[in-house]
């Protein structure tokens, strides 16, 4: 989805954020301009939008991306990882203000802990991000996932900032949020954020099949979290940049089980403390010598117990502990004026602990380095890049994975065939692997150290093309599209052992997908009232190709993958009224590896709508909302047993003063 | 015997309609009725697909029909359920212990139509005795069920995740296992007085213990599963008499069925060293406990069979049936060899097919 935004909505909105409104288009001007130029594709949801899209999380976000599958279990709490271009999630990377959020454990980050509160964009690239200063981290994944944290704008003699705000509807949804902005000096700022969710999670479902038809409530879906962060901004003299973030976030949570005959109720609890401290220095002033450092630390402990699993003493109750240290440096250098090359190394060090029987404590050290090179001349555009990937994993007890070394380039190239048509066509090919994760690796029983890393090869090509209008209604359009095929060899899964609790992974399977994508947006404006049409669509045959005496399932969709998906969107706005309707379509799908009738899942949709209203009263900006999501009630399992809420509504009101 | 549809009204009739599309096939030739009327699969389901559901082989017109729980009961919400452990029948009745469903539920052994269903949380394996069904639970406990009431009685308690059980004499044993507890499994039998209904003997044996069948000459074969890791599997043989053991084969055993003096055994065995696992296929003279020199599969076409998972023996035919669960998420299939070892037939089941149970 491009963050196209129409320069009318300007002219329609009230005093008070009329100057921040001003620069969100100029913003998102650019930003359109970036996106159209991308050679990987790019999908970026911001600003204004964000807030007018129903969603509570991240995760309700990403669902209007294409070639995105949402992995949800549920609810406010249940777990939603993401899933890109059918590629598995493990294969994308998740950053927060540039730096990634890792998880050597299982490799997976639930974007539904990520809330939108204080959330300025969200980008999504097939591929990488093709800007040249990156750490050496941004091109180690097959896809990136982007989340940049709202920083303060102050008007002049401006020193505070504050924004209350309150959220509450179905599942028993209480959520306060505050934040607070203080300019400490001419170029320094102070942002403090924080925000609470309680959420009872229960909510209706219900079953009709053959002759039953039974209402059942969700329960164990409660949770309660607490998140606070703090960000200080320096600008330099010399317009250099300092960043520096603190995330704290904690949570009680139950953990909605597959609800199965007989079982509607679950015992399950989890709480999670996750902590980063991460800082950010960007000298970009020089434009021949450019520089970004990143340094961050995170710790992250996650206590599961199950009172349905007896132990000797007690029942079980495990706890993990992650830590990571990192440090990456990069550097950007114009050696003539349509050539520059980056340099960039980055260094991680990934520890586990767990109170489980014969674990492994492993940690894990990454050394990165990317070498790329960017050519433009006049209207095509030539990237290359090679990424040099050292791991090294030891444990204390079994067999450490040891020390691998890898190479893996990736070519881009974007071209506008006519200087007068802003239609332009890409490419990219790149290589990329995910490794074992710890998990895969050392977990009791399960693991198996001599797993390979999963090795990926991406190829794509596209079009993307934009045109205004003046004198009608419909002023611009904007279209992407892009034609894909991916290889996935090695894909690490899990092979049978002698009996169920025997389990081992195994690098198996091999998966070829061909896909298809296309991005259509167009804006208009019917006097007061502006609007924007956009919708997605995508085509994917995601199949195993896996050969020998292990393969069960060749020539079958894999599971989850839907054939068909997509989104549509439409926005409008009448001075200080806007309001937003949105429909998600996910295809049928399997469940399993098998595409038999006992696997297959119906498709679903839903249609989400929403209303805002923005006014002031003396110098406060109030902003209110409600949403209705799953209007027509529809009962559906993204993840089978695993059922999802029905018609459910979401209020908010906000003061900003 | 035969699943008689029209019996059960219209509803039935639409929803068999519904399913009458996974009617394999490939349909196996009828064998001789002596005996045997049929054969009952049980398909355990990946736990949490809620997939469990029974199949059922024809034995006079060679049909093998799909689903036949859903077929018959349109009306119970989610079906059968959650990973099915075991089936058994006792008189008229058909018993599935579902073990994700935490209950066992009993049905009508000519109609597979439900007639109860029985809670019983983290329930693993069934025996009878004397109009009492007695259900093992992971929670420790052996549940006492009034086959006439349907309804749990006592509760007698055992070692820890009891598994498989078995009645001789007037005596209950019990497999325990531990499995909960990785270093430090259970080593017992654990042996009930079903007169007092409580138990009154823990007999070491092995770490993870794991499945329990009788010969005729009042001999258990008691499997054990080791630690997956530097402790293989093992049989041993308890002298029921005694009540210890009497012999440790020294052979992987994964699963076991005893017909006559025959116990037909097949092992999967993880091998960190080969990086892979090791099935072999046994037979075992159970009068001298010996084991024979020859496998019960004798024509090579065990290398079709990914990962052996279910055994039961034909008293009528004395052929093998012999289920292969695969990868544990794809369809399963049911092979049925002669007294010889030879391949008569195969045929594709439900997700992990585990459990069998024939019917007169």
């Amino acid at each position: 989805m491009l963050a196209y935004y129409c320069p009318f909505s300007a002219s329609a909105q009230v005093d008070t954020t009329k100057a921040q409104r001003l620069d969100e288009v100029q913003i998102n001007a650019r930003k359109n301009n970036f996106i159209l130029k991308s050679p990987t594709p790019v999908q970026i949801i911001a600003g204004e939008e964000l807030k007018r899209i129903n969603s509570l999380s991240v995760a309700d976000a990403v669902r209007y991306f294409s070639g995105v599958q949402l992995k949800d279990y549920g609810g406010v709490g249940g777990l939603k990882t993401i899933n890109v271009r059918g590629m598995g999630s493990n294969h994308t990377a998740v950053f927060y203000n540039g730096v990634q959020l890792a998880n050597a454990q299982n490799g997976q980050v639930d974007l539904g802990k990520f809330s939108l509160e204080n959330m300025e964009e969200i980008s999504l690239y097939s591929g990488q991000n093709s800007t040249m200063l990156l750490p050496a981290k941004a091109y180690a994944s097959v896809s990136s996932l982007y989340l940049k944290a709202l920083a303060p704008t102050f008007k002049t003699k401006e020193n505070h900032q504050f924004k209350v705000g309150l959220k509450t509807g179905s599942f028993g949804l209480i959520s306060p949020v505050i934040t607070y902005n203080y300019r400490l000096a001419d170029r320094t700022s102070l942002s403090i954020n924080g925000e609470l969710i309680n959420a009872n999670g229960k909510y209706k479902y219900r079953y009709q099949k053959l002759a039953y038809d039974t209402t059942i409530v969700r329960h164990d879906a409660d949770i309660f979290a607490k998140r606070a962060e703090v960000g200080l901004h320096h600008l330099f003299r010399d317009s250099a940049k300092l960043q520096v973030n603190l995330y704290q976030y904690n949570s009680e949570r139950g953990i909605p089980g597959a609800i199965v005959n007989s079982k509607y109720r679950f015992s399950q609890r989890q709480w999670d403390d996750n902590f980063f401290v991460q800082t950010s220095y960007q000298k970009v002033g020089n434009k021949r010598y450019q520089i970004l450092v990143n340094a961050k630390y995170a710790y992250d402990h996650t206590r599961y117990i199950d009172p349905d699993i007896p132990k000797i003493a007690g029942t079980l109750d495990n706890h993990y502990t992650q830590q990571e240290f990192y440090f990456s440096a990069a550097n950007q250098y114009q050696l003539t004026s349509f050539w520059q090359v980056s340099l960039s190394a980055d260094y991680s060090r990934q520890e586990l602990d767990a109170n489980l029987n014969k674990f492994a404590y492993p940690h894990r050290q990454t050394w990165l380095v990317a070498l790329a090179s960017e050519w433009q001349w006049q209207r095509l555009k030539l990237q290359a890049n090679l990424l040099r990937t050292y791991v090294n994993d030891e444990v204390k007890i079994n067999i450490p994975a040891g020390k691998k070394t890898e190479y893996t380039p990736t070519v881009l190239m974007s071209w506008q065939p006519f200087a007068t048509s802003d239609l332009r066509l890409r490419a990219f090919y790149k290589s990329i692997f995910r490794m074992p994760t710890f998990n895969d690796l050392y977990y009791t029983l399960i693991g198996n150290a001599f797993l390979r890393p999963e090795y990926t090869k991406q190829y794509d090509a596209g079009i993307t093309y934009s045109k205004n209008f003046s004198g009608t209604y419909l002023k611009g359009i904007a279209l992407q599209s892009d034609v894909y095929f991916n290889q996935i060899t090695d894909k690490i899964v899990a092979v049978p052992g002698a009996s169920l609790f025997r389990w081992s992974m195994s690098n198996l399977d091999k998966v070829e997908i061909k896909g298809a994508e296309l991005n259509l947006q167009s804006f208009w404006r019917f006097n007061q009232i502006t609007a924007a049409f956009k919708m997605n669509y995508t085509y994917e045959e995601a199949i195993d190709v896996t050969v020998g005496p292990t393969a069960t399932a060749f020539g079958d969709q894999i599971p989850y993958i839907p054939v068909h998906s997509g989104s549509a969107t439409v926005n409008a706005n009448y001075k200080t009224w806007g309001a937003n309707y949105s429909f998600i379509y996910t295809g049928e799908r399997y469940d399993q590896k098998a595409n038999t009738i006992a696997n297959y899942v119906e498709p679903w949709y839903t249609h989400d709508i929403a209303f805002h209203k923005t006014f002031d009263i003396k110098k406060v900006g109030y902003r209110l909302s409600a949403e209705v999501n799953n209007l027509f009630n529809q009962y559906y399992d993204v993840v089978l047993n695993y059922p999802m809420p029905g018609r459910n509504f979401r209020f908010s009101v906000y003061a900003n003063f | 015997m035969n699943i008689d549809l029209r019996k059960t009204g219209l509803l039935v009739l639409l929803a068999a309609s519904l399913f009458s599309c996974r009617k394999d096939k490939v349909v196996p030739e009828p064998e001789n009725i002596e005996a045997v009327s049929g054969l009952f699969v049980l398909n355990e389901g990946n736990f949490g697909s809620n997939k469990c559901d029974l199949d059922f082989y024809d034995f006079s017109n060679g049909s093998y029909k799909r689903d036949v729980y859903k077929a018959a009961n349109p009306e119970v919400t989610l079906g059968l359920g959650d990973t099915g452990n075991d089936v058994k029948a006792y008189g008229s009745r058909l018993y599935v212990v579902v073990n994700g469903s935490n209950k066992v539920e009993v049905m009508n052994i000519k109609t597979a139509k439900r007639i109860a269903q029985v809670d019983i949380p983290n329930c693993r394996n069934v025996a009878f005795y004397k109009n009492k069904a007695y259900v093992t639970s992971y929670e420790g406990y052996v549940a006492v069920i009034d086959t006439a009431a349907l309804t749990v009685g006592a509760k007698i308690n055992v070692g820890r995740q009891p598994e498989e059980l078995v009645v001789v004499g007037e005596k209950l044993y019990v497999a325990n296992s531990g499995g909960y507890t990785a270093t430090n499994y259970d080593r017992t039998v654990s042996v009930i007085n079903l007169t007092t209904e409580t138990k009154v003997k823990d007999i070491d044996v092995a770490i993870n213990l794991h499945r329990l069948k009788a010969d005729s000459y009042g001999d258990l074969y008691v499997s054990s599963r080791g630690d997956y890791d530097k402790i293989g599997s093992n049989l041993y043989v308890i002298d029921t008499k005694m009540d210890a053991v009497k012999k440790k084969f020294d052979i992987p055993a994964s699963n076991l069925a005893i017909h006559k003096d025959i116990a037909y055994v097949y092992s999967s065995e993880w091998s960190n060293s080969a990086g892979g696992y090791t099935i072999t296929y046994n037979k075992i003279n159970v009068k001298d406990e010996t084991v024979l020199s020859q496998s019960f599969i004798t024509d090579g076409t065990q290398a079709n069979i990914m990962m052996p998972y279910g055994i039961v023996v034909n008293p009528a035919s004395e052929d093998i049936y012999v289920t292969d669960a695969k990868d544990y998420v794809t369809p399963g299939q049911l092979h049925c060899y002669t007294s010889a070892g030879k391949l008569k037939w195969s045929v594709t089941t439900g997700d992990i097919p585990g459990h069998m149970v024939f019917v007169k």
